[in-house]
């Protein structure tokens, strides 16, 4: 059908941000612009009782102080529908409305300067003083209560049950293995820090931002500042990385508005690198218990998982981590449980893989336990309980792939060499060890508009309000536009990040291919329909094709599309799959590991640009080893704040830490998730990689850390 | 930041004196700070960690910039950048452990810019000392030590106080320690030379003095004797992250063995576990005279760790630092 979708193709906006053309939200500097540094709340729970700001408003430079004392009384509308970026329930901070801290480095004031080193000077001479309250920042789990009604229709309740008593099961399992599971608060450090301009013009607001969904900024201004949909525009052409940590609308941006309409000049805010770990989400620190019992020949007769997350005191975030476990086995009696520690702290939020990666850390170290247990080969345990169909409301698959992930990717990575006791395996000094995990993610997809516009020069301009924060939207939709079209790439060009632009969902969750691909092709069918209308069956090829717009009398021909998925997502069970190798070399006297080789073999449908989508795999692979050698927030349980704050002491890796990446796509479809035949594999590359390298390491050691990261401390005692 | 007034200087007897100056105008801290590389200075200014009055920029000062290293000796001079120091062929060869501390230091970015002069005073990386919301007894005497009882996994476990268990983060020294260099410093009352192993001082009851160094001082050379422990000298690190990280534990050591494999000369130093670069003497006293050997290695690191005090989450230090010992001992003397 198609030469450019399934290419190799560069990314088309790979020029622009290797040569600093591309223009990032800090980067747009409308005439007259301000700046602004946030006064930030040095205790986690209380009130202020007095806050002096005149030696700030009296620094040189200064433009105003706003605190709760004279900041304006924002109307704050109640949703009428809560975005799906949002935590499930509570009531999203209300910034400089009142007295109240709910938590440490919370933003309680703002300055505006002339400059940067203004703005930040002045915001540290403002004196406060606080009224102290018993402040919950320990993560106890005996404070866990159950999640909400609201989790619940969302598939994220307090409890979920598949067959019979999954606790009497266990108890008369042949073999069992009964573990505890921990994974820090860690935080998504992406390159650009988040950053706001907003620019209040004739009653109009532009607002400059990084997020990944331009539409839901607006909409959250309309409803915080009660002005009309019309009246803001949000501009974000390029997002430099994000994972998740710009789906929702955070305080700053308000903060940046209000400041802009009180100075009466466009003011930037910025977050310095300390400020994102308060100022935005996290992946919340979750403790899990996973019992597994098995019969003998390995078959599963008991999965009992339970989680217990953290999340903020004034909103209930509840993510995915239950659903990994509800779908990658077939298990006759399952129970999961999931329960929330609310906490003096800022609210988490998704942070790539959310929930799944945290679940499957857990569930698949458990599996690898069970393994050794039964002294059976980990893929061997994971294909005797492969899952014909999902065990999550016993639907068909729309397509499943795992049972190929795992032949091809053993066979790539070469596991017929593993030796199945620990520490049987060496390369000089170093232990070496290798491990594996099953990777699952939903693959889902929503509505999405776009409109393809032939201008007079002949060229197609594609648009919806979509983001591109590194996956390659730009690229792969210009693919789709230009196969549908049958236009060679230079004639067709993709602009997404502006809320004027055809209505999408947010950019996340591994939907954007699947969503915003139908609606490019749907619009650009529609435009062929147009100019077969108007200008006759192949005037986009004629090489008079210019004269024939003229003689229509118009200097552009436009289309769009509203496309939307079926009553498929109801039939069907729509999941991405994959299996992640590790090998890694352990040094026996001072617990350093070290990745040598991941290898990871995926199911994620039709591949629009395999280049693109490596990419991705080794970026999530990357992510991943973080996750399992080096991050973790070192929280202080006293103050309530995050020890580490800062990209010294919170680390992620170098590529001295990175060792060979391989990535295979074994070959598929799935016609009926989308036309496109994708499915989503953003938030699946980096799922799977954490406990296939925590197997790794027990297989090279012998020993079994149940605590992310994996750090030598952790090891040193056992060797 | 806090506004500050910015002079460079051409000489180094403007630089002490301007920084004399500020100091008898204004008795109060933070005063003046000298400015070279400034790849930490500037991330601590801007944090308020540090808040000087003053910066005087020496970083184009004439005549301290210079690198001499042969079988003689070595001078470097407080301006050499990190990367020259660590790629000279007099350093490389006659003082290994200089150019393998330097190596593990930083990143290429991070050394083509940073001095050795000033990486001698490379300040702790302690989370609570970088956090002006946090306590910390060495950024705000008196206000307490949260690391004590809290996040202290990077924390020292030799040279502590009940005031202070901030690890001193640099590689440099350490190496510098084990071959007995000295620096020359200038002030406004002349010149005077100080041994290194001097320069740093534990926490006790005043974690906010660091140095020797009075106000206003300012470091211009460091003179490294030569020898054949220095020849045969090296320096292992020990970390979370495979590069561009501070140590979790490093020994730099210097040794002499005899053709029997009798130890002749040995020094050693520890970093990434202890308030200030951290010589070994017991340790040396129980390898000398003595066959190096694994069991002798294993023997005489154990003494390394007799004083140590754990607070927690840094306890493993202990057995590290004991086997990057032995490590570091068994590379340096041909037994690994």
């Amino acid at each position: 059908m198609s030469s450019l979708v399934g290419s190799p193709i560069s990314r088309v906006d790979g020029p622009a941000k290797v040569t600093g053309r591309a223009t990032y939200a800090a980067e747009f500097h409308p005439d007259g612009l301000t700046y602004a540094a946030i006064v930030e709340s040095s205790i986690s729970a209380g009130s202020i009782s007095h806050i002096d700001s005149t030696q700030a408003e009296r620094a040189p430079g200064v433009l105003t102080v706003l605190t709760f004392l004279n900041a304006p009384k924002l109307p704050y509308a109640p949703y009428k529908q809560r975005p799906a970026v949002e935590p499930v329930s509570g009531e999203a901070l209300r910034v400089l409305q009142d007295s109240e801290i709910k938590f440490s480095g919370q933003p309680i004031g703002v300055v505006v300067a002339h400059t940067q080193t203004q703005a930040e000077y002045a915001a540290s001479l403002v004196r406060v003083r606080y009224v102290p309250a018993k402040s919950l920042t320990h993560f106890d789990s005996d404070r866990g209560v159950p999640t909400s009604e609201a989790a619940a229709k969302k598939g994220r309740g307090p409890e979920a049950r598949q067959g019979g008593d999954a606790d009497e099961a266990f108890h008369q399992a042949a073999v069992k293995i009964d573990g505890h599971y921990v994974q820090p608060r860690e935080h998504h450090n992406a390159m650009e820090p988040h950053a706001t301009v907003a620019e209040w013009k004739d009653g109009q607001l532009t607002i400059w931002d990084k997020t990944q969904w331009v539409d839901n900024v607006r909409e959250e201004m309309v409803r915080i500042f009660g002005i009309s949909a019309d009246s803001v525009r949000v501009i974000n052409p390029f997002v430099g990385g994000a994972f998740g940590s710009s789906l929702r609308t955070w305080p700053h941006v308000t903060l940046a508005v209000m400041a802009s309409r009180q100075v009466g000049r466009p003011v930037r805010l910025e977050l310095t690198r300390r400020q994102l770990y308060y100022s935005t989400g996290f992946r919340p620190h979750t403790e899990q218990r996973v019992a597994l019992g098995a019969q003998h020949d390995g078959h599963l007769q008991a999965h009992i998982q339970e989680a217990i997350g953290q999340t903020s005191t004034y909103e209930e975030f509840a993510e995915a981590t239950l659903d990994a476990p509800a779908v990658t086995y077939a298990c006759e009696n399952r129970r999961t449980s999931y329960r929330l520690v609310p906490m003096n702290t800022n609210t988490p939020c998704p942070m790539r893989g959310p929930g799944h990666a945290t679940g499957l850390f857990a569930q698949e170290v458990a599996m690898d336990e069970l393994a050794a247990l039964l002294k059976l080969d980990p893929i061997q345990l994971r294909l005797r309980n492969f899952a014909e169909r999902s065990p999550k409301k016993d639907l068909p698959w729309s397509s499943n792939a795992l049972q190929d992930c795992y032949r091809i990717g053993a066979e790539r990575f070469g596991w017929e060499h593993r030796t199945p006791e620990p520490r049987s395996m060496r390369a000089g000094r170093q232990l070496v060890g290798l491990g594996m995990a099953t990777a699952v993610n939903t693959a889902p997809r929503y509505p999405a508009s776009a409109s393809a516009t032939l201008l007079a020069d002949g060229t197609v301009v594609v648009r919806s309000a979509t983001s591109d924060m590194g996956p390659g939207t730009y690229t792969a939709m210009t693919q789709v536009a230009a196969d549908t079209l049958g236009l060679p790439l230079p004639r067709v060009r993709f602009e997404l990040g502006d809320s004027t632009f055809p209505k999408a969902e947010e950019h996340g969750g591994s939907t954007t291919t699947a969503s915003i691909g139908p609606a490019v092709r749907e619009a650009c069918l529609a435009l062929l329909a147009k100019i077969s209308g108007t200008l006759g069956s192949s005037a986009l090829f004629a090489p008079d094709l210019l004269d024939k717009i003229r003689s229509a009398g118009s200097s552009q021909i436009e289309a769009h599309s509203d496309s939307k998925p079926g009553d498929e997502k109801d039939t069907y069970a729509m999941y991405s799959f994959g299996v992640i190798f590790a090998e890694v070399h352990v040094d026996p006297d001072f617990g350093t590991v070290r990745v040598t080789r991941i290898s990871g073999a995926y199911d994620a449908g039709r591949i629009v640009n395999p280049k693109l989508a490596r990419s991705q795999c080794i970026g999530g692979m990357i992510g991943g080893l973080g996750m399992a050698l080096l991050e973790g927030a070192e929280w202080d349980t006293r103050l309530g704040r995050v020890a580490n704050a800062n990209l010294a002491e919170y680390l992620v890796p170098v590529c001295a830490d990175i060792g060979e990446l391989d990535v295979i796509f074994v070959p598929g479809e799935d016609k009926l998730l989308s036309p496109l035949g994708v499915k989503g594999l953003a938030e699946l590359g980096l799922c799977g990689v954490a406990p296939a390298i925590a197997n790794a390491v027990w297989h090279a050691t012998g020993v079994r850390v149940r605590e992310l990261p994996i750090t030598p401390d952790k090891l040193i005692v056992y060797l | 930041m806090v506004p500050f007034t910015y002079a460079r200087s051409s000489s180094v007897a403007s630089a002490v004196q301007t920084g004399a100056l500020h100091i008898s105008s204004q008795s109060e801290e933070p005063g003046t700070a000298f400015f070279a590389g400034g790849t930490d200075m500037v991330q601590l200014m801007r944090e308020q960690v540090l808040n000087p009055s003053h910066v005087v920029d020496v970083s184009a000062l004439p005549g301290i910039s210079d690198i001499v290293a042969g079988p003689a000796g070595a001078t470097l001079g407080a301006l050499v950048r990190m990367s020259d120091a660590a790629e000279h062929p007099g350093v490389r060869e006659h003082y290994p452990v200089i150019a393998e501390a330097l190596l593990a230091s930083a990143s290429p970015q991070v050394r083509n810019l940073a001095t050795v002069g000033g990486n001698l005073l490379q300040r702790t990386r302690c989370g609570y000392f970088r956090d002006v919301a946090s306590p910390c007894n060495k950024r705000q005497p008196g206000s307490g030590c949260p690391a004590i009882n809290g996040q202290n996994r990077l924390h020292a476990v030799l040279g502590t106080s009940e005031h202070c268990i901030a690890t001193y983060a640099g590689d440099l020294a350490n190496a510098l320690l084990v071959l007995d260099a000295k620096i020359r410093i200038a002030g406004s009352r002349g010149e005077r030379q100080i041994a290194l192993r001097d320069l740093h001082k534990q926490p006790h009851d005043t974690p906010h003095l660091e140095t020797q160094l009075a106000p206003g001082e300012l470091i211009l050379a460091i003179e490294i004797p030569s020898g054949a422990a220095a020849r045969k000298s090296h320096y292992l690190k020990v970390r979370d992250r495979a590069t561009f990280e501070w140590s979790i534990a490093s020994v730099a050591v210097a040794l002499d063995l005899d053709s029997f494999g009798v130890v002749r000369d040995v020094r050693l130093a520890v970093g990434g576990v202890a308030t200030t670069p951290w010589r070994l003497p017991e340790v040396e006293e129980a390898l000398h005279g003595h066959v190096l050997d694994s069991g002798l290695c294993r023997h005489a690191a154990e003494l390394a760790t007799r004083n140590a005090v754990s607070h927690g989450k840094n306890v493993y230090k202990i057995k590290l630092i004991q086997r990057a010992i032995v490590r570091a001992l068994e590379e340096t003397g041909g037994l690994a």
